[in-house]
């Protein structure tokens, strides 16, 4: 068995809204390990984007232990975890955040710019990335003219194209209509598949959840049960 | 590798509404500081160009100018024939005795306003090659002539060759036009010596004009002058004697320098404003930056370039505007002699460049608040959103 790439033990977190502590995650406990493809179900407010963030470096824990690639995450400064997720990190957000102003190519080539690849090496890693998701003649397209599922597409070659340990994503079918969501999650499921990509999911919607390999349930804050 | 820079030229084409009022706050800003720094430019060059090495003007000690200068004849008669005075083909020294006087006269917009007249040789051309007769001919000894420069003639009534002009206590013809390239010249009247000091009952020089042989002579005719305790006279070089003049611009240089501050400032809050309220509404994207792994110095420098953009290119505008006041021509008080000098506005690469600079720099105070707070956005509270 190998080493997992994540390791939560007791992780919690708590919010502070005036003199109101709102407890979030509850004494989390979970491993993910390299070429799982786990889905984290749950209500909203559950703490789903908590956990996610948490492990990303975007937030930090209130407690417990938190161990990504056997790093401390939490005595990284921000600039730290910036290059951090950038050598470690795909991230998938739910409403895509492409940049309206650069085509697919050019939001699929930000991550690429923070490596010491050349122009050409670039072009060919975007490429490669864009190919996977299906979308090589979409290249030259801004955001607003592709389709939801397309744009998330771009924003998975997106989080693919710097080659992650893991990819993280949030709610990617949660901006989509049910055909796009299927394309999106298949896209998912390839490269969990084929390339052996370990992806944490966060989603609400169970027809996502079911191309997961192993399914997590969060209520209030707790890891409820295992499908 | 940084952000790209087609993101914030895209971003500013996102928002070109925005993008463009702020241009044009920063462009007129700048034009104006352009246009200010080519009047004061266009000014001191008019002194700072007048008068040649080889030449010193010799005034009473502790004056200014020939306006507040006067001597005694007998002295001419002693510097004259100093040693080291450079002497014209007839053997006879290169020094002339010279008195200005300061006339009141009507312009052709109705005001009035003080001109100088300069009573000289009129083989003093010889040591003012700048200045040659464009129209006529030069004004003879011991007559009521004068000639008067081009630019006057445009400016004040009466003073076209063949006209007559009432000037002290005479009326004076005009024989001719000269032009003296843009000088300090180019705002005088020139006539006969002798005429002028008979007709303001002024028996007296107010300087000597006078070419050395080398540098030298020059050193040693000044230093006798200064030394010679009965003369009370101080020769001064030429072009040092003009660009003591050009402290006339100074006070339009800070009335100049205050007016662009001002409007710099405006213009920076215009910017600012351009500034936050795309910080704003690019806080996602911002924030997708980040999380891809962009450091903050990464999105502090690409907004402060994106604000700095927007003031380069108010620069070109205001450079642009600013472009059609190169060589225009104006006029000002001379506050050293109390007569109008003419001018024009000079709008060189160097002003041009500064104007530029001018404009970075608006754009960069502008944009240097916004910029930080992109930079410092808080990550997860977007991200949650």
């Amino acid at each position: 068995m190998n080493q997992p790439l994540i390791r939560m033990s007791g992780l919690s977190k708590t919010f502070r809204r005036d003199s109101v502590e709102i407890p979030v995650l509850r004494g989390i406990n979970l491993e993910v390990r390299a070429g799982d493809f786990i889905s984290l179900m749950g209500p909203s407010g559950s703490g789903k984007s908590t956990l996610l963030n948490i492990v990303a470096g975007i937030d930090r824990p209130s407690g417990g232990e938190l161990r990504v690639l056997d790093t401390d995450l939490l005595s990284m400064s921000e600039d730290q975890l910036a290059t951090w997720r950038n050598h470690h990190v795909g991230f998938v957000f739910q409403h895509f955040n492409l940049l309206p102003v650069l085509t697919a190519f050019g939001n699929v080539e930000l991550p690429l710019l923070l490596t010491s690849l050349n122009r050409k090496e670039r072009r060919d890693h975007v490429l490669t990335a864009l190919k996977l998701v299906g979308l090589t003649d979409r290249a030259e397209h801004y955001p607003r003219q592709l389709s939801g599922g397309q744009e998330q597409r771009v924003a998975i070659a997106r989080a693919i194209v710097t080659d992650p340990t893991f990819i993280l994503a949030d709610e990617p079918t949660g901006d989509l209509d049910a055909e796009s969501a299927i394309e999106v999650m298949e896209v998912l499921q390839g490269l969990n598949r084929q390339f052996d990509k370990t992806i944490l999911l966060v989603t609400h919607d169970p027809r996502a959840a079911s191309y997961a390999k192993v399914r997590h349930y969060l209520d209030k804050g707790t890891l409820a049960a295992q499908g | 590798m940084k952000i790209p820079l087609r993101y914030n030229l895209g971003s500013l084409w996102a928002r070109r509404t925005g993008s463009l009022m702020t241009v044009i706050g920063i462009g007129l800003t700048v034009s104006i500081f352009i246009t200010m720094m080519a009047l004061v430019g266009g000014l001191e060059s008019t002194f700072v160009e007048t008068g040649h090495d080889n030449q010193l003007v010799v005034i009473r000690q502790g004056s200014l100018n020939e306006t507040n200068s006067y001597f005694g004849r007998d002295l001419f008669q002693v510097v004259r024939y100093l040693p080291g005075i450079a002497r014209d083909a007839g053997g006879d020294p290169l020094a002339f005795g010279e008195i200005v006087v300061n006339i009141n006269h009507q312009r052709f917009d109705g005001e009035s306003s003080n001109l100088i007249l300069r009573g000289t040789s009129e083989k003093a051309l010889a040591l003012r090659p700048e200045a040659v007769l464009v129209e006529g001919r030069m004004f003879r000894g011991g007559l009521r002539e004068v000639v008067a420069s081009r630019a006057l003639s445009r400016r004040f009534v009466n003073l076209t060759t063949g006209s007559t002009v009432h000037f002290g206590r005479s009326d004076w013809l005009v024989t001719g036009l000269f032009d003296a390239g843009g000088t300090a010249y180019d705002s005088e009247v020139w006539a006969d010596y002798g005429a002028v000091a008979q007709d303001w009952d002024r028996p007296i020089y107010a300087s000597i004009l006078l070419r050395v042989e080398n540098a030298p002579a020059a050193a040693a005719i000044t230093k006798r002058i200064a030394d010679d305790q009965r003369i009370n006279l101080q020769a001064i070089p030429q072009k040092k004697y003009f660009a003591d003049q050009a402290s006339t611009s100074l006070g339009i240089k800070l009335l100049g320098n205050f007016i662009a501050a001002i409007m710099g400032i405006g213009a920076c809050f215009a910017a600012m404003n351009m500034m936050y309220g795309s910080v704003m509404s690019r806080s996602r994207e911002i924030a997708t930056l980040r999380a891809i792994g962009f450091r903050r110095r990464s999105i502090l420098a690409s907004f402060l370039l994106e604000s700095v953009i927007l003031g380069l290119l108010g620069g070109v505008l205001g450079a642009l505007l600013a472009l059609p006041m190169h060589g225009v021509s104006a006029a000002t008080a001379n506050f050293e002699t109390f007569s109008e000098v003419l001018f024009h506005f000079r709008l060189t690469p160097g002003i041009l460049l500064r104007g530029m600079v001018f404009a970075a720099a608006v754009g960069m105070l502008g944009g240097y608040l916004p910029a930080r707070r992109a930079a410092r956005i808080r990550l997860v509270e977007i991200i949650r959103d």
